[in-house]
C-alpha cells in the first residue's frame, strides 16, 4: 500500500517520459489523475492510521533487500508514521492542486507532456524521500528531487538564464548533498547500519563528538536543500522555472526537506547540542537574510523566494530549539505550504494575465481585473504576515514563543530576531500586495515591449505592448480557492488545542517550553511588529505613488537587490578561489611533472645525439675501438688475476 | 728452445697486423693484415699446445685455417665487387653505413 504511493506518480513519470509524442493530447491528464491518486491514497492510509492507538501508528514496509551483503544491509523499506503521512497529505494534496493548475498554466507549451512528467517524477522522488525507512533510501529521494529541481527549473532551457539558474542550483545542492553523504558514512561506521531505528535508537551509546559531527553534516545538507544561509543563493534564481515549479518545489515541498531531515534525525541533534546552537544560529540568520532580501526584490517571483528563505529559517530555527521547536517547525512548514504555494499560483496568475511581466513597479491597481486572483493571493497574504485567526499566525507565534523559550541570553536573542522577522516579512508582503494589487495603474503607459525581446513563455497571448490583464481560467483559480482555503483555516485547525502537536508527539517527542514572559505578551508583542511592518510598507508604497522605474535606494537596498552580495561573495571567494587553484595546480604540473618526463626524455635524446657521433662509417675508427675495447677487457681479466 | 719465444714472436705479428689494420687504407693491405693476426694466433696457439702437451691448441688452429680460408674467399669478393662499383679499394671511401 505504501509502496503504490510511490508508485503511481513514478509510472506516470515512466509513461509520460516515455511514452513519445502520442500521449502530448492526454499527458497533462495522465500525469494530474496519478497524482490526485497518490493522494487519494495517501488520504487512506492517514485514515487507517488514525484508527490505529497512538503509539501504534508506526507502519513499516519491508519491500526487498536492495544491497543484501553481510555486514551491510541497504533494504527498500517504507517508514509511515505521523510524521511522514503529514508529508505525504502535504505533497500529494498540494502537488495535485498544482499539476491542475498547471493544465492551465502550461497549456500552450508544446512541451506540456514532458513537464508533467518532470512533475510526477518529482512527487515520486519526494515520497522515497519523507517514506524512506533507512538513511541510504532517504538519499536516493534526496537526489531525486535534486534531479527533477534541475530538470524543472531549467525546463525552458532555450532562456540562457534559465539554463544557467538550473546548473547554480544543481551545483549549490550538491555541496550538501555531500554532507549528506558524508553523515550517512559517518552513521555507517559508528552504528553499523543506517535504518532510523536502530541509528536513533543507539544514540545514547555514542559519543558526543562524533554524534555533533554527524549532526553538522545533516545540517549541511539541509542548508543546500531548504537554501540556508550560506547554501542559499540557489533559491533566487530557480525562480526561472515555471511558475507552477516555484509554487510546488520551492515553496511548499522540496525547500522543506531540510527541515524534515532535522526533525527526522532529531535524536542525534538532541544529543548534540553544540549542533543544535548551530542550527538556530543558521535558522536566526537566514531569516532576517530572506527577509531584508524579499523586500528589496522588484521581480515579484524573487520577492516571494526571500519570502520562503525566510520563513524556512523560521523552520530551521524551530527545529533547532530541540523538542519544544520540532512539531511547531512541522506545523509552520505545513501552513507555509498552504499559504507559500497560493502566493507563488497567485502570483502566476498574475503573470499569466500580465503577459509574463514579473517586474511589480509595472503592475498595480490589478485588483478589479483579477479579482479571484485578488482574494486568494490576499488571504495568503495575511495568512503569511501573522494576521490573527489565519494559519501563519498560529504557527509564527507559537515558533517565536518556543524561540524565547530556549532561555537565557540565547533564548532573548533568538526570540528578538523572531519577532523582528516577523516585522520584516509584514513590511515586504504589505509591499508586493500594494504594488500588484492597489495604486495606480502603471502598466497603462507602458513604452511598446521592444520586438527582439524574446517570448519567454509560451502562454503570452498578446504579443507585447499594453497588457490587458484578466483573470485567469477556472483550472488555475479553483487550485488557488482551495490553497486559500488552507491558509485560512489549517492554523487554527491544527492550533487549537495542540491538536497538531499531540498528533506528532510520539515520533517527535514534544516538552512544554517556558518563555520568561506570559505567552500572550508574546503574541501581543507580534502582532504589533506586525501592524508596525504592515503600517511602515503602507507609508512608503501605499500614500505615495510607486515610481516605474526603481529608485536608487540606499546602501542596504542596493545590497539587498543583489541577494547582500552573496553572489559576489561565492563568485570572489569559491569562483576566483577555484580558477586560481586550478591555475596553480595546471602550472604544477606543467612545470614539475612535465618537466621530470620532458627532462628525462630531453637528457636521453641529447645523450645519444653525442653517441651516435662515434658511428662515423670508418671501418678503421669501430676497428679501433674494438682493440681497445678488447685491451680493456684483458687489462680488466688480468688485474683483476693478480687481486 | 724455449717455446716462450714463440709467444713473443707472436705477439709482435699481431701487433703489426693489428697496426696494418688501423694504419693502411686499402683494402688488400687491411686484409693481408688481418690474415697476419690470424697467423699470430694460430702461432701462439701450436706454442700454447706444445707448452702444456696436449693436441688441443693444434686442432684449433686446423679450424682457424679453414676460417680463414673461408672468410678470405668471402672477402676478397667482397673487395673486388666494391672495386668494381666505386673504382678505389680504400676502407675510408666506403663510408656510407653512418647516420
Amino acid at each position: 500500500m505504501i509502496a503504490l504511493l510511490i508508485a503511481a506518480p513514478l509510472l506516470g513519470a515512466a509513461v509520460l517520459l516515455c511514452g513519445g509524442r502520442r500521449l502530448d493530447r492526454a499527458g497533462h491528464w495522465i500525469g494530474t489523475a496519478l497524482a490526485a491518486l497518490s493522494f487519494v491514497l495517501g488520504a487512506v492510509l492517514f485514515a487507517g492510521l488514525l484508527g490505529r492507538g497512538a503509539e501504534d501508528r508506526t507502519l513499516v514496509q519491508h519491500l526487498y533487500s536492495w544491497i543484501p551483503v553481510e555486514g551491510f544491509q541497504a533494504d527498500v523499506a517504507f517508514r509511515l508514521d505521523q510524521l511522514s503521512i503529514t508529508f505525504v497529505l502535504l505533497i500529494t494534496g498540494v502537488g495535485s492542486l498544482i499539476h491542475v493548475y498547471s493544465i492551465g498554466y502550461m497549456e500552450h507549451d508544446e512541451r506540456r507532456r514532458r513537464f508533467f512528467g518532470y512533475l510526477n517524477l518529482f512527487l515520486a522522488a519526494m515520497l522515497i524521500l519523507v517514506l524512506a525507512d533507512n538513511y541510504l533510501l532517504l538519499y536516493l529521494g534526496w537526489e531525486g528531487v535534486g534531479l527533477a529541481s534541475y530538470l524543472l527549473i531549467g525546463f525552458w532551457q532555450h532562456k540562457p538564464s534559465a539554463a544557467t539558474a538550473a546548473k547554480k542550483a544543481f551545483l549549490v545542492n550538491r555541496v550538501g548533498d555531500m554532507g549528506l553523504s558524508i553523515a550517512i558514512m559517518l552513521m555507517f561506521t559508528t552504528f553499523g547500519t543506517f535504518a532510523f531505528t536502530p541509528v536513533l535508537d543507539g544514540v545514547g551509546k555514542t559519543g558526543e563528538g562524533t554524534l555533533t559531527a554527524i549532526a553538522l553534516m545533516l545540517l549541511l545538507a539541509a542548508c543546500g536543500k531548504s537554501a540556508q544561509v550560506p547554501l542559499q543563493s540557489w533559491l533566487g534564481d530557480a525562480m526561472e522555472g515555471p511558475t507552477p515549479v516555484s509554487a510546488l518545489i520551492h515553496a511548499a515541498t522540496m525547500v522543506t526537506a531540510g527541515v524534515y531531515l532535522i526533525v527526522r534525525s532529531g535524536a542525534i541533534f538532541n544529543a548534540a547540542p553544540d549542533a543544535q546552537l548551530v542550527v538556530t544560529i543558521v535558522g536566526a540568520v537566514t531569516l532576517l537574510f530572506g527577509a531584508i532580501v524579499g523586500c528589496a526584490k522588484d521581480d515579484i517571483k524573487k520577492a516571494l523566494a526571500g519570502s520562503t528563505m525566510s520563513q524556512i529559517g523560521y523552520m530551521v530555527l524551530a527545529a533547532g530549539l530541540g523538542p519544544i521547536g520540532y512539531a511547531f517547525a512541522i506545523m509552520h512548514l505545513v501552513t507555509h505550504g498552504f499559504f507559500k504555494a497560493g502566493l507563488f499560483l497567485g502570483a502566476g496568475s498574475v503573470m499569466h494575465g500580465m503577459n509574463d511581466e514579473v517586474d511589480m513597479r509595472k503592475y498595480g491597481g490589478l485588483r478589479t481585473y483579477m479579482p479571484v486572483t485578488f482574494v486568494t493571493f490576499g488571504l495568503g497574504y495575511l495568512a503569511i504576515i501573522g494576521f490573527p485567526g489565519l494559519s501563519g499566525f498560529f504557527s509564527k507565534d507559537l515558533i517565536i514563543e518556543a524561540a524565547f523559550a530556549k532561555g537565557g541570553t540565547q533564548g532573548w536573542i533568538l526570540g528578538g530576531v523572531a519577532l523582528l522577522g516577523a516585522g520584516i516579512t509584514a513590511f515586504y508582503m504589505t509591499r508586493v500586495m500594494l504594488m500588484t494589487f492597489f495604486g495606480e495603474e502603471r502598466w497603462r503607459n507602458l513604452p511598446a515591449a521592444s520586438p527582439d525581446q524574446p517570448d519567454v513563455e509560451p502562454a503570452a497571448d498578446h504579443g507585447g505592448g499594453v497588457p490587458h490583464p484578466h483573470e485567469s481560467p477556472k483550472v488555475m483559480t479553483v487550485p488557488m480557492i482551495v490553497l486559500a482555503f488552507g491558509s485560512v483555516f489549517a492554523g487554527a485547525f491544527f492550533g487549537i488545542g495542540e491538536r497538531f502537536v499531540h498528533w506528532l508527539e510520539p515520533v517527535t517527542s514534544f516538552a512544554h517550553g517556558h518563555p520568561p514572559v506570559a505567552a500572550w505578551v508574546v503574541t501581543v508583542a507580534t502582532v504589533t511588529v506586525m501592524v508596525l511592518g504592515v503600517g511602515l510598507a503602507w507609508a512608503q508604497y501605499g500614500r505615495r505613488p510607486v515610481p516605474a522605474v526603481a529608485p536608487r535606494g540606499s546602501l542596504l537596498t542596493r545590497a539587498a537587490r543583489r541577494d547582500l552580495y552573496q553572489d559576489d561573495f561565492n563568485h570572489v571567494v569559491l569562483v576566483r578561489g577555484g580558477e586560481h587553484l586550478t591555475r596553480s595546480l595546471v602550472y604544477v604540473d606543467h612545470t614539475l611533472v612535465d618537466g621530470v618526463v620532458n627532462g628525462t626524455a630531453a637528457g636521453v635524446g641529447g645523450l645519444s645525439a653525442r653517441m651516435r657521433r662515434l658511428q662515423n662509417g670508418f671501418a678503421r675508427s669501430y676497428a679501433v675501438s674494438m682493440f681497445g675495447g678488447t685491451a680493456l677487457l684483458v687489462a680488466a681479466t688480468l688485474l683483476m688475476r693478480a687481486v | 728452445m724455449n717455446p716462450v719465444n714463440y709467444l713473443y714472436l707472436a705477439a709482435l705479428l699481431f701487433t703489426i697486423g693489428a697496426t696494418g689494420v688501423l694504419v693502411r687504407r686499402n683494402a688488400i693491405v687491411v686484409f693481408m693484415c688481418i690474415e697476419l693476426m690470424l697467423n699470430a694466433c694460430n702461432l701462439s696457439l701450436i706454442a700454447f699446445s706444445r707448452m702444456h702437451g696436449n693436441l688441443d691448441g693444434q686442432i684449433i688452429a686446423f679450424f682457424t685455417m679453414v676460417v680463414a680460408a673461408a672468410e678470405v674467399v668471402v672477402g676478397l669478393a667482397i673487395i673486388v665487387s666494391l672495386f668494381r662499383t666505386r673504382h678505389s679499394a680504400s676502407v675510408d671511401d666506403a663510408r656510407l653505413m653512418k647516420l
